[in-house]
């Protein structure tokens, strides 16, 4: 079979098990985008910016597992992708990006539409190629794919120049069966050693608790998590990436933890004398005051990355590995043993958990007129707990009331910007996911201020049918900021106000969507309700929400896990 | 702690700067770096000198074993080696100084390479100190110009670093 650059590349997403795509045509991927339109394997979603073509393919890799494909031009085409790209990357999602580059000739002559690709994304992927040969391309879309999914997953991009997939130039085209680099071989297996050497701990465990992030969904070992931790019977808190790990309704599960986590979750994390880390990288949002952290534990840490170990908290007992194979090697010896935690050591222990969650943390004004975004949150998680749902949000206040307030029972189903905190996120995200589960309910929990950063994609979205239900809780403010503002700059409100905002309700209906506007605490429900009775329609609900509603509880910064700060009310003892 | 780092990687266009751009990104010091094609033509050798506590130490090794273009790498340091580092260096020369100068190069065991009526280019290798004394039994007032290769290293031993 003789192929041109564009035909591999199309014949490399069918071999891939690629069905969507998500791009923007633009002169130096016109060869691509010739060969896209004479074959049918892959369908391609046409955006309306390439921020939310990457973010789209993200919310798609974060919510499948597979990885999340781009195709845009060069210059302004490949430069809008970096937000996107940096997001994926700072969250270890898989995706593939490839970008048109001007011709091989023509490259360093400061051509029309000329960046260097390979290089402004250089920090923000896992890897990148530039492919300068036709003869290289098939083996590096092959590569790009392997690298993307294997090990701690992450984006490549593949910057390919014009001339590489001229129509006319064909060559015999082999997809090779396996891939071989010398220089890239991520641990799967843990060491049996110390995974005995763990499980010793664990089971001398007086205070044991199990913190586990992102990498226990991205490993899908989910499954294994929920089985070990029953085994055990230990208390359990997910990172905010982390969340939906282990079910949410669980009585052992003590909620997320960090700077907007549970008391529980930070207390326990402050007592505890044994911690579980799996597939976490004790981030600064979740480790508070680094000095403060974990004082009393020895500490195990499961990650498919080296460098994730140690880098800001000392661990006792590393383990490399996949997530999955290291969980279920260790269930393996636990179940093997006949030793078990002292059930009334143990049950001290939970006894300590309950009075701090006696607090009841996440309380919050019930009777209030004005709407509550906590309420918009419980709510939508209870009309939408009973059907396959995914949540994606954006970043701020919106985005902490989602995570508190909604509990995932499943991996998978809250796709949100973690690492990197992009705003814009959501919308594209959701449309995604909404592509990838058509008969699922897609949710974009948001805010007023990071809807607008890509909400152009609300067009893409009518055009593909991407029915999902937009929760714009809407205070008026870049709620995070003026929240910060309050606490830590004597109120000085910075611009962080948004005047003239749209008429979200127009703008969503000019779009071909529905809209409603919902300002009373009554008709919460209510819209909710309507918009999920409409599955073939985009709502975009714009909840008039309390403007000064602040995120509690709160660790400031530079404070330690076991120094919450409840609420302007409340207090702790 | 000064620390030498030992890098096989490919020689690929772009993995010099996925090195220097990740020692940049993470505010990880430079001291030295070398870089050239090993016998094995798609492989090259990097020699870096670095400085941190033993936990920036391990990062490092650790983000460079992450780089996808990086094969392998040792931390010289951990064990007995040879370090190597060249200094060409012109001087002026003229006069008594010209002896006197040629006679410093022989203690210092190192080579005039070119001569001219005003000048020399002495080439001299040893370890960085060796150099630093040298340069400094010059003195700055007879150096022209100075070009120092960056330190480069190999194990003692049996201990190879190859793919």
């Amino acid at each position: 079979m003789e192929l041109s650059g564009g035909e591999i590349v199309m014949e490399a997403l069918r071999r891939e098990g690629v069905e969507h795509i998500f791009g923007y045509p633009g002169g130096a991927a016109l060869h691509i985008y010739d060969a896209l339109y004479q074959q049918d394997a892959v369908e391609h979603i046409l955006v309306r910016h390439e921020q939310g073509a990457v973010h789209a393919a993200d919310g798609y890799a974060r919510s499948t597992g597979k990885p999340g494909v781009v195709l845009v031009t060069s210059g302004p085409g490949v430069t809008n992708c970096v937000t996107g790209i940096a997001t994926a990357h700072m969250d270890s999602i898989p995706l593939v990006i490839l970008s048109g580059q001007v011709a091989t000739r023509a490259i360093g002559s400061d051509a029309f539409q000329e960046c260097d690709a390979v290089g402004i994304t250089r920090p923000c992927v896992k890897h990148n190629f530039l492919v300068s040969r036709l003869e290289d391309l098939a083996d590096t879309m092959r590569k790009a794919f392997y690298v993307a999914k294997s090990g701690r997953p992450g984006p490549v991009l593949v910057d390919i120049p014009k001339d590489v997939t001229a129509p006319n130039v064909k060559i015999p085209f082999e997809y090779p069966e396996q891939v071989r680099m010398r220089s890239y071989n991520p641990t799967v297996k843990g060491h049996p050693g110390q995974i005995r050497k763990a499980v010793d701990l664990l089971l001398s465990a007086q205070r044991p608790m199990i913190y586990t992030g992102g990498g226990a969904v991205l490993a899908n070992a989910s499954e294994e998590l929920t089985t070990l931790t029953r085994e055990l019977g230990y208390p359990i808190t997910n990172t905010l990436m982390g969340l939906g790990a282990y079910p949410g309704s669980d009585p052992q599960f003590v909620g997320m933890l960090g700077m907007h986590g549970t008391y529980e979750a930070n207390m326990a994390m402050h007592e505890c004398d044994v911690l579980l880390a799996v597939g976490a990288r004790f981030d600064d949002r979740v480790t508070g005051e680094l000095e403060h952290f974990c004082p009393h534990a020895r500490i195990v840490h499961i990650d498919v990355d080296p460098s994730s170990i140690s880098k800001n908290v000392h661990v006792d007992v590393p383990i490399v590995g996949d997530v999955r194979h290291v969980l279920k090697d260790m269930l393996g010896v636990v179940q093997a043993s006949k030793r078990r935690p002292d059930p009334q050591v143990l049950e001290t222990w939970w006894a300590q958990i309950a009075r701090w969650k006696s607090t009841d943390c996440l309380a919050y004004d019930h009777t209030s007129d004005v709407i509550k975004p906590q309420y918009v949150i419980e709510k939508l998680h209870e009309l939408t707990r009973d059907r396959e749902t995914y949540v994606t949000s954006d970043v701020g206040q919106h985005q902490m009331f989602a995570a508190q307030f909604y509990k995932f029972e499943h991996p998978r189903r809250w796709i949100n910007s973690g690492g990197l905190g992009t705003m814009g996120f959501g919308l594209p995200a959701a449309m995604g996911v909404k592509l990838a589960h058509r008969d699922a309910t897609v949710v974009c929990v948001t805010g007023e201020a990071s809807i607008q950063m890509c909400i152009q994609e609300l067009s893409t979205m009518k055009q593909y049918d991407l029915p999902v239900v937009v929760v714009n809780l809407n205070n008026r403010y870049m709620g995070m900021v003026r929240q910060w503002q309050e606490f830590f700059y004597s109120k000085r409100y910075s611009h962080s106000y948004v005047d003239a905002l749209p008429d979200f309700v127009a703008l969503a209906e000019s779009y071909g969507h529905r809209g409603a506007r919902v300002d009373k605490r009554d008709d919460v429900e209510t819209a909710l309700r309507e918009a999920f009775e409409r599955p073939g329609e985009l709502t975009f609900l714009d909840f008039i929400t309390d403007q000064t509603e602040n995120v509690y509880p709160m660790i400031a910064q530079g404070k330690g896990h076991h120094e919450m700060h409840l609420s302007s009310e409340r207090e702790l003892a | 702690m000064r620390h030498i780092i030992s890098v096989l990687l490919e020689n690929e266009a772009g993995a010099l700067s996925r090195v220097s751009g990740l020692f940049s990104a993470r505010g990880y010091n430079i001291e030295s770096l070398t870089v050239a094609p090993t016998n094995d033509r798609s492989l090259s050798r990097m020699t870096i000198v670095t400085t941190g506590t033993d936990e920036i130490v391990e990062q490092i090794t650790k983000q460079l074993n992450k780089l996808v273009d990086v094969v392998r790498l040792t931390d010289l340091t951990e064990s007995t080696h040879v370090e190597r580092e060249m200094l060409l260096i012109k001087v002026r020369a003229e006069g008594a100084a010209r002896e006197e100068i040629r006679s410093l190069v022989d203690i210092f065991r190192g080579q005039v390479v070119d001569v001219t009526d005003k000048s020399y280019i002495v080439q001299m290798t040893g370890d960085g100190p060796k150099i630093d004394a040298f340069m400094g039994a010059l003195g700055d007032h007879v150096i022209l110009e100075v070009v120092r290769s960056g330190a480069t290293g190999i194990a003692r031993g049996e201990k190879v670093l190859r793919y």
